[in-house]
């Protein structure tokens, strides 16, 4: 930077510069007009329709809308606890899971054998299905009385699906590191523990942050679907307000509540995405 | 003459149907340095990993210091830590700064205080004319350093013998001066070394002897002079001409 200061700019490079900066300034009013246009034409294609007036009272009611959003949110508290807690617990025995599957030892054989099964069947099940079977299952058996709480069963149910996803990412993960990583780290005299620990989960881990992040995306969602076991999360309490009113309007409270949680890792996870190289 | 740091005898390997090592004999001494030498292909590389035990070997054996190390009794990891290896393509660990690559061994593998290790770390990078450049990152680094960086990292570890495998072949031609000074710097330092190289005037500069690997056997085994200047074996007159023709020499 110092040194293009003390070299005067020739007519050249400056004609350059000027050429770039009328072709930039072109982009942004292309950019601008075209985003008018396409959202100005949906609002108005939206807004002038025959539904519209309807539509605007069932689902964009002020006053529905004041009036179920308390209740909605106390809701979505439980969704944020389910989710937060299910966030951990899929990181530990994701984790737990892949380390187990990339393992050599014949020791952990078995292990390695269960931990397959149980990636497979995990990620094969419907996650609305698995909710409802561990929230109906597990309370039959009768193990433990009284019945443990619903949105715990939900959590739980939740983390099986998740950890099974979560796990196959942090194995791709684990993959990607060159073998010379392993190699290096052995050399200089560590375990093969070590290796994995100081080396290869390091840099396998960072690479696979924004799928992961993806997942946990879906999972903040999928939240959701511990409704049908019972907890009275934010879809189910705005549901039941409609019920009561015959009004979507809290429906709509709801899934701006899920999109506050969503778009900020959607964010988050674009910025990391690309920072090694790639197309940008 | 002192009992030798390694010993290979006998030592074959395949990787499944392919014969890479047939028989291989290697004694180095004390203070030795022994360059390895052969077409690309030949087994220098899988030979230097065998010592290493990166590689498991099918039969013969290795010893370090008199001691079986290829016994399936022996710690592989205790071995590697008495042995040192420098690769082709460094392998530096990128997530770690230069001196953080240069403890690692001496703190996780050797069991040294951070201080005592940061300090060895810091010593060591200014030998290899490193200094000031520990806080940064391999890829921030010149090929030449980051080789550099490497070769600190497996000295780091007090080694019987270090392995250096084409150290300077991955390297722009004007960075190769620079790591070759390196290992000079060892040898004088009375490093025990088994170097697999294709620089000939190097090999006819540092090594004790030059054995010529061929199709997975040591066809010709001599002091520099001998093995590069008067090769007994068409093989090795075959190879060294080749080299010559490419300029190599
Ligand atoms: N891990 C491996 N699996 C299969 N073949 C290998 C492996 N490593 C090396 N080889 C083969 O062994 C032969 C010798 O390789 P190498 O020891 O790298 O030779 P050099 O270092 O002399 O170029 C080559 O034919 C190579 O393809
Ligand atoms: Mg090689």
């Amino acid at each position: 930077m110092t040194e293009a200061a003390t070299i005067p700019a020739s007519e050249r490079r400056l004609e350059r510069e000027a050429a770039k900066r009328r072709r930039s300034r072109r982009g942004a009013a292309i950019a601008a007009l075209s985003s008018v246009l396409v959202i100005g034409g949906l609002a108005v294609l939206v807004l002038t329709s025959n539904g519209w007036p309807e539509v605007r009272e069932t689902f964009f009611s002020w006053t529905e809308f004041k009036n179920a959003f308390g209740e909605v949110l106390s809701g979505f508290w439980l969704d944020v606890k389910v989710f937060m807690g299910v966030e951990v617990a899929v990181l530990v025995i994701a984790l737990a899971l892949a380390l187990i599957r990339v393992s050599r030892s014949s020791g952990l054989f078995p292990l390695r054998l269960l931990s397959t099964v149980f990636v497979d069947v995990s990620r094969g099940i419907p996650t609305v299905l698995m909710v409802y079977l561990i929230g109906f299952g597990v309370p039959a058996l009768q193990i433990v009385k009284p019945a443990p709480d619903p949105a715990i069963l939900g959590a739980i149910a939740l983390t099986i699906s998740y950890s099974g996803y979560v796990s196959e990412v942090y194995r791709a993960g684990i993959r990607s590191v060159h073998r010379g990583q392993h190699d290096a780290a052995l050399a200089v005299g560590l375990t093969h523990s070590q290796a994995m620990r100081l080396v290869i989960l390091p840099q396998g881990i960072r690479r696979v942050a924004p799928p992961l992040l993806n997942d946990f995306i879906s999972l903040q969602k999928d939240a959701a679907l511990i409704s049908i076991i019972g907890p009275v999360e934010a879809f189910r309490a705005a549901q039941i307000i409609q019920g009561e009113n015959f009004n979507f309007t809290p429906l709509v409270a709801a899934a701006l509540l899920y999109l506050a949680v969503t778009v900020p890792l959607a964010r988050v996870v674009d910025r990391m995405g690309g920072t090694e190289g790639a197309v940008r | 003459m002192s009992a030798p740091v390694l010993e290979v005898k006998g030592v074959t390997k395949a990787f499944g149907e392919r014969q890479v090592l047939r028989g291989i004999d290697l004694t180095v001494g004390e203070h030795e340095a022994v360059a390895l030498i052969g077409a690309s292909g030949s087994g220098k590389s899988t030979l230097l990993r065998c010592i290493d035990l990166l590689e498991e070997i099918d039969d013969g054996d290795v010893f370090l210091d008199g001691e079986v190390i290829t016994d399936p009794a022996v710690s592989p990891v205790a071995v590697r830590r008495r042995l040192g290896f420098v690769f082709q393509a460094y392998n530096l660990f990128p997530h770690m700064t230069a001196l953080q690559n240069v403890m690692i061994g001496e703190r996780h593998a050797h069991g040294a205080r951070k201080a005592e290790a940061e300090e060895r770390g810091r010593a060591l990078m200014a030998r290899f004319g490193l200094a000031g450049r520990e806080d940064d990152r391999p890829d921030n680094l010149s090929g030449g350093q980051q080789q550099r960086v490497a070769i600190a990292r497996a000295f780091a570890g007090k080694p019987r013998a270090l392995l250096l495998d084409e150290v300077t072949s991955a390297l722009d031609p004007e960075l190769v001066g620079e790591v070759l000074a390196a290992v000079r710097d060892l040898k004088q330092a009375g490093m025990t070394m088994v170097i697999a190289t294709h620089e000939m005037s190097f090999a006819r500069e540092v090594a004790d002897q030059v054995a010529f690997l061929h199709a997975g056997r040591i066809l010709e085994l001599g002091p520099p002079e001998r093995v590069l200047e008067h090769p007994e074996r068409e093989e090795t007159r075959r190879f060294l001409g080749r080299l010559l023709a490419a300029g190599r020499i």
